[in-house]
């Protein structure tokens, strides 16, 4: 389980957390029921307070992409769609927010910036 | 005294010949929380946590560590203090087993198999000479003589200073892994604000020798916001609006630190034909380089 934090990213360490475990479930590199890192431990790995790890690990609870069991340690949770629609759309949004950001800056219209994102989507396939 | 509260400092005022080190400093360190202590070299970051230790009397104000105070009381309160100073000033004839046996001497509740623990942990020989050290095995020394005797309050100052990356990744690692086995109460002072950030629960700011700001991390990222404000025309001077502070910029485009009042700069800057063109959240960095920059403003406003 490889993280990376940044003080320069915008987004409060605790979050950046959160968000990196979610994308691990997402991409399939941590499985259900595969254990976390003990919070004390990648506190240390990652040069935070162990208090923003435990923050980030309640939030995943909560949102149950991960599950706490009592004196063993915290796993990533079973049968439960990794990604729920609200968070997939979180994460969108916060992509489309640069992306709009950027073409107000040049000048580009809405519709334009639709049509590119289009033909991207074609190019793709 | 709180009993939440390890340090109460009140109106705390130190000058040294004409120059004030300290003026009317106010405030607290909560029990079991990771306190950082941040500002420039000389902001009186060292000066403060003298004045916790004992070694030096306030001339104005009151210090008072776990209910006592320390220059009336200091081996109650040494006692219950681990503390790393910024010069490590160690023997350094001595070999690392004797400065260990040495420092045991100095506090009852030293703990000799966990200052072995440590010393693995930490990779030192018994053996080796205090002088023949790096500066990272020195502040791991010093780190280790800190902790040994599991005290309830651990001072820092600056631990991380004059290291390479690497050695600082141990050192804050070992810090960390301190406050997760006990939590106890940690200060740590430090001009690297990127560590301070990751690391701390509560932050000061000093800033020749005023408290500029005290208040949880999290609070103060959250009610700054870094700002870059586009201009019909290029401003002829720093501009200026209220609630924006540490102007930088040039051309159109500046960026400021806005502190809370985000709705009446936005109003401000459109009665001024300007926009915010960008809004984010700041790093402590961004922070405390706007208030200083405003700080430094006022007071040379004041004095001219």
């Amino acid at each position: 389980m490889q993280l990376h934090v940044s003080t320069n990213d915008g987004v409060p360490i605790y979050q950046q957390v959160a968000a990196q475990v979610k994308y691990l479930v997402a991409s399939g590199r941590l499985k259900q029921g595969d254990q976390l890192l003990p919070v004390r431990k990648l506190a240390e790995q990652l040069i935070v307070n162990p208090n923003t790890v435990a923050r980030a690990y309640r939030e995943l609870e909560s949102e149950g992409v991960v599950e706490s069991r009592r004196g063993s340690g915290v796993f990533v949770a079973e049968g439960v769609s990794p990604l729920a629609k609200r968070e997939q759309n979180k994460i969108l949004n916060e992509r489309i927010d640069t992306l709009l950001a950027e073409a107000a800056h040049m000048n580009v219209e809405l519709e334009t910036v639709i049509k590119l994102v289009r033909q991207r989507s074609q190019q793709m396939r | 005294m709180s009993e939440n509260n390890v340090v109460e400092i009140r109106g705390l005022t130190r000058r040294f010949w004409r120059k004030t080190a300290l003026a009317d400093v106010t405030l607290n360190i909560p029990r079991g929380v990771v306190f950082g202590l941040v500002g420039e070299n000389g902001a009186g970051k060292t000066t403060l946590i003298k004045h916790l230790l004992g070694l030096l009397k306030a001339q104005r104000g009151t210090v008072s560590v776990f209910g006592l105070n320390p220059v009336d009381d200091p081996i109650r309160v040494l006692a219950q203090i681990g503390y790393l100073s910024e010069s490590r000033e160690m023997p350094d004839w001595m070999r690392i087993g004797q400065f260990m046996s040495y420092s045991q001497a100095f506090f009852p509740k030293w703990d000799a198999t966990y200052a072995d623990q440590l010393r693995e942990m930490f990779e030192l020989a018994k053996g080796q000479r205090i002088k023949s050290l790096s500066r990272g095995q020195r502040a791991r020394v010093g780190l280790l003589a800190a902790l040994a005797h599991r005290p309830d309050f651990l001072v820092l100052d600056e631990p991380s200073s004059g290291l390479d990356p690497i050695v600082r990744r141990d050192i804050l690692s070992a810090i960390i892994r301190t406050v997760a086995d006990e939590g106890r109460t940690i200060l740590f002072s430090s001009h690297l604000l990127d560590e301070v950030e990751r690391v701390a629960d509560q932050v000061a700011m000093l800033h020749l020798g005023r408290l500029v700001m005290s208040a949880p991390l999290d609070q103060i990222l959250d009610e700054h916001h870094l700002l870059t404000v586009r201009f019909p025309n290029p401003p002829a001077t720093t501009p200026t609006l209220p609630g924006g502070l540490g102007w930088s910029g040039e051309g159109r485009e500046w960026t400021c630190v806005c502190n809370g009042e985000l709705e009446r700069l936005r109003t401000e800057a459109a009665s001024a034909g300007a926009s915010i063109v960008e809004e984010r959240r700041p790093s402590l960095e961004d922070v405390f380089l706007a208030r200083a920059r405003a700080a430094t403003t006022q007071q040379q406003g004041s004095e001219s």
